[in-house]
């Protein structure tokens, strides 16, 4: 990030397959509140990161504003990263995706920044599928603007300072499905045993795959009656299935049992291995995920894990047919048809 | 009464309904006096409607070259019943009025000082053409076959601009050719030498072309090397994008005809922008295209970019505002808006385009600048402009030309930088930095991007020092700006002229005919034309020179007088407003009437 920054690197710190050790992935320090749950996600994707052995600098982090969007600055410091302005990461992303396409774009969110003022981008980057990995930071409030109660705060649910909140709540989710997203998922920032495999096949995933965290505000609603507190997501989360993400290079060995594991090929070359229980159910299927997320609403729960895969959608640049070259990479040669042509060109101008 | 006798020297105006096929024939009448190698102007003025309301389209033929809207019809083909009294009304003395004789004109139509035309097209249709579907169409076609009688025109161009035109549907041509046809054979029976007007071939255009504005922006965009388009559909700047998608599926296939551009529609004008930036962040040059109503939507993003320092490009076809407006009218109301747009200390590059040739250029010219500059440039076109056919010489593109893509630091420069980088860092003194693109480099480079304050190494700051230090660095780099944005035209009058014209963009061709009939007049004005924000010296020396000077623009407020006094603190009364508002292009007539009005008023010996 900041070459100004000394450097430390300890002998001894494990290296993954490029040789980095996981400081390589730590961005600057934060200045979120203590134990805010964006903190927590933040390691999760240097540990994802880290694990999968990603060229840092070949990442680019974009957010929006708000605390959440803050975060890009704490994780991957030798990655580019774009903080641009509230609710509009989608589209941003989607131009810097659109000008190289051989790049891994992590998108940072909150549920204001989502749910409220960028509706709209949000919507249309998911039915467009575009390649990169949206990542919510839900904590059911505006952290910044010191927590007015967001479109996915439940309804009755209330912040530290708030009153019940009236309104129905927005499931991200839930919307992605209908929408289209190719991939969806929620998490916990406080579970870390799941939060990290799912961030992984996130971004093994081609084409858009949103990561809705849950992640309390211990500032403005981790209060007892808040459903976004740390003690009300332990209490009440649900997990699909346990999840294993192989990357392409291990070999896929037979150690799940048939039957109690349902397996999804990415794009990649890489696998999705979820670990069926009971109440786990088929993910390639848009209308079971609907129906799995309502029927633990209904309950009182909150469902985590991969919620839905689907790798047989075009991504973007796929629909768009562009070239397999990054745009940003094509020279004038490339670009230019040349004033011959021009001139021809005018002869259906006479 | 004393007919309007004149060859190659009028001005014909069509009245149809909009959605009833006359485009086409209207376009087909004024190709045919360009194939005649007459300089032509065609405008048309249309509803923001898709069927059923009046449009009208005006052809100025002139063998002087007069490209602007002169102003006064001499010709009127009535074919809308619902504005025929207005037409009628505002046909010129001496005029000729064609109209739709099935029905009989009503009592108001008592004019003795106009030739009146008639001829019953819609009885024509009926009995002459079988396939009712067809008849509405060909009725268009007939006036204009009785036109080339009427003017006095080659039949055998309209014939074959028709026979082009369907050249892969030759079986469409043989009811065309008829009707037109029959409107020739029914003009030279019934109006011989009715008409004192006419269309004379004449050799005073060569190579010329005749193009719309949008088409040649987007030509510009494609020889510039735009990959990234972002937009929102609206008129009159929508053409642009669909210009653009035309030419990169023609001329940008790669050898498996996978495109070498990315053009997404977006959701709205707010993420169309986005996307442009997001490109241009990502090294690739990329824009947007719009009008008022999205330029409003762009304000964050435009400052985003201004303060985060991306080099983005937007198109602005300006239409008559505020608000919704008038949508399908022409109107320069924009440019404080785009000069300051967004909010917060902020200032954008504006070019002005005034042909074609110069929507070309400067589109080309607009990625170079934005990338130099590493900041947004607004290309500031309009309805007139963007959407009208134009006569004007075909471009050149230099294929020796090379992209100026700025101060970015690739791979290689990176690795052997021995000094310390910081993406804020003015080494240069002229205000502007070192970019680099993600992914060049794995341990060098990177940095981040926002548009909270930050220092010279792009971290976040509220250290007051480093936020002013920043501020004006931006304006040290507006300074560099005004190196690089095309200098203003001046004109001499060649005599001592103690008044001055300052105009722009579409205003341009109507001014320089008004200057023209003044000069007739005994009245000089030397001229200014400006072709780009922020102002040179130039701008200002030729300011100073004059006692007083006239800014002519299309809007209500004098936006244009508004920018040169607050950022050349010219003394208000200096610069005199001749603005037209109504929506249509400006014409010669009232410039120079405008001018007049005030130097009557002025004492005798020039400006007070
Ligand atoms: C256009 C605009 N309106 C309002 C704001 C003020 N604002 C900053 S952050 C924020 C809400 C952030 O909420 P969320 O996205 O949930 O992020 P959190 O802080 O909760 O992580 C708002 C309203 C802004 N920056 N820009
Ligand atoms: S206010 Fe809430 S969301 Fe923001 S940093 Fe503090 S705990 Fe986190
Ligand atoms: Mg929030």
């Amino acid at each position: 990030m900041n070459s100004k920054r000394p450097v430390f690197r300890h002998p001894d710190l494990p290296k993954n397959n490029l040789g980095y050790t996981r400081r390589d992935y730590e961005g600057l320090d934060s200045t979120l509140c203590a134990g805010c749950g964006h903190d927590s996600i933040s390691n999760s994707i240097i540990q994802a990161c880290f694990e999968l052995s990603i060229e840092p600098h070949r990442v680019a982090k974009l957010s929006g504003i708000g605390c959440s969007s803050k975060t890009p600055a704490y994780f991957l410091g030798r990655s580019h990263g774009f903080n641009s302005v509230h609710g509009r990461m989608p589209s941003v992303a989607t131009g810097a995706n659109m000008a190289n396409k051989d790049l891994l774009y992590i998108g940072v969110s909150g549920d204001g920044d989502t749910a409220s003022i960028g509706m709209g981008q949000f919507v249309h980057v998911a039915r467009r599928n575009l390649n990169m990995v949206y990542i919510v930071m839900n904590n059911g409030c505006y952290g910044l603007t010191k927590g007015q109660d967001s479109a996915t705060a439940d309804k009755g649910s209330s912040s530290r300072k708030g009153q019940p909140n009236p309104f129905e709540a927005i499931d991200l989710c839930e919307m992605a499905v209908q929408l289209g997203a190719s991939f969806v998922a929620r998490g916990f920032s406080g579970d870390k045993e799941q939060l990290v495999p799912l961030l992984k096949a996130a971004i093994g995933h081609k084409g858009f795959a949103l990561v809705d965290v849950i992640s309390p505000c211990v500032t403005f609603n981790n209060t007892q009656t808040s459903t976004k507190s740390y003690h009300w997501i332990r209490d009440h989360m649900e997990a699909t299935a346990t999840v294993d993400f192989i990357p392409q290079q291990k070999e896929i060995t037979a150690q799940y049992e048939q039957g109690a594991t349902q397996s999804v090929s990415l794009h990649d070359g890489s696998a999705i291995h979820l670990h069926k229980s009971d109440n786990s159910f088929d993910v390639t299927k848009k209308r079971v995920a609907v129906n799995a997320l309502e029927h633990h609403r209904e309950k009182g729960q909150i469902l985590t894990g991969i919620l839905h895969v689907n790798e047989t959608l075009k991504d973007t640049h796929d629909i768009l047919e562009t070239t397999d070259k990054p745009l940003n990479t094509l020279t004038k040669k490339e670009l230019c048809p040349g004033n011959q042509t021009l001139q021809k060109i005018f002869e259906n101008y006479r | 009464m004393k007919n309007l006798k004149r060859i190659n020297d009028f001005v014909i105006r069509f009245a149809n309904v909009n959605g009833s096929g006359s485009a086409s024939a209207n376009n087909l009448f004024a190709k045919a006096v360009f194939r005649l190698g007459v300089p032509v102007s065609p405008k048309n003025i249309f509803p923001s409607n898709i069927q059923g309301l009046p449009t009208w389209y005006e052809v100025r033929v002139s063998e002087q070259g007069y490209q602007g809207r002169r102003g006064g019809y001499d010709f009127i083909v009535a074919v809308n019943g619902q504005t025929l009294e207005k037409d009628y009304d505002d046909l010129l003395p001496g005029g000729y009025f064609f109209y739709d004789s099935t029905r009989a004109l009503s009592g108001h139509y008592k004019r003795k000082d106009i030739t009146l035309l008639g001829m019953p097209l819609t009885d024509i249709c009926n009995r002459e053409i079988e396939n009712p579907k067809l008849r509405p169409l060909l009725k268009n076609i007939i006036y204009v076959g009785a036109l080339a009688h009427l003017l006095d025109m080659d039949f055998s161009v309209l014939t074959d601009s028709i026979a082009k035109q369907f050249s892969k549907k030759p079986k469409l041509a043989v009811p065309n050719i008829r009707a037109l046809e029959l409107g020739f054979k029914y003009a030279s029976d019934h109006f011989p030498g009715a008409c004192k007007l006419s269309v004379k071939r004449s050799n005073k255009l060569s190579t010329h072309i005749l193009m719309d504005g949008n088409s040649a922006t987007a030509l510009g965009a494609v020889y510039g090397g735009a990959t990234v388009a972002g937009w929102y559909p609206i008129t009159p700047s929508t053409s642009v994008i669909e210009a653009f998608d035309k030419f990169t599926r023609q001329h940008r296939l790669d050898e498996s005809g996978k495109r070498k551009a990315a053009i997404i529609q977006a959701e709205d004008e707010l993420a169309a922008l986005g996307i442009a930036v997001g490109g241009a962040w990502n090294g690739a040059r990329s824009f947007t295209a719009t009008s008022g109503p999205g330029i409003s939507l762009m304000n964050e993003l435009l400052g985003l970019a201004y303060f985060a320092e991306i080099p983005v490009v937007v198109v602005n076809v300006q239409r008559a505002g505020p608000s919704t407006g008038m949508p399908t009218r022409t109107q320069q109301s924009d440019t404080l808006a785009c000069a300051y747009a967004s909010h917060g200390d902020t200032k954008h590059v504006l070019l002005f385009p005034c042909d074609p040739k110069e929507c070309f250029e400067m589109a080309g010219d607009s990625f170079d600048i934005a990338e130099t500059l590493q900041t947004p440039v607004i290309l500031m076109s309009d309805l007139d402009l963007g959407m009208n056919d134009h006569v004007c010489l075909p471009m050149e593109w230099d294929d020796k030309r090379n992209y100026r893509r700025g101060k970015v630091l690739d791979k290689d420069q990176l690795e052997s930088m021995t000094e310390d980088w910081g993406r804020y860092l003015d080494r240069d003194g002229d205000g502007i930095c070192y970019r680099t693109y993600p992914g060049t480099h794995p341990e060098k480079g990177a940095y981040f991007t926002r548009g909270s304050s930050h220092d010279e190494y792009a971290v976040y700051t509220e250290d007051t020092d480093a936020y002013k230090r920043c501020m004006e660095r931006l304006s040290r780099k507006w300074v560099t700006a005004r190196t690089l944005v095309p200098a203003p035209r001046i004109k001499r009058s060649g005599k001592p002229a103690t008044w001055g014209a300052i105009f722009f963009g579409t205003s341009t061709y109507a001014t320089y005919e008004a200057i023209e009939m003044l000069d007739k007049k005994g009245i000089a004005l030397d001229t200014m034309r400006l072709r780009g924000f922020p102002f040179q010296d130039e701008v200002l020396e030729f300011i100073d020179q004059h006692k007083k000077l006239f800014v002519i623009e299309q809007n209500r407020d004098g936006q244009m007088r508004t920018l040169l006094i607050n950022e050349l603190g010219i003394v208000l009364n200096k610069l005199v407003s001749v603005t037209h508002i109504d929506g249509t292009p400006i014409d010669a007539r009232y410039i120079s009437q405008s001018i007049e009005a005030v130097l009557a008023k002025t004492p005798k010996g020039g400006a007070a």
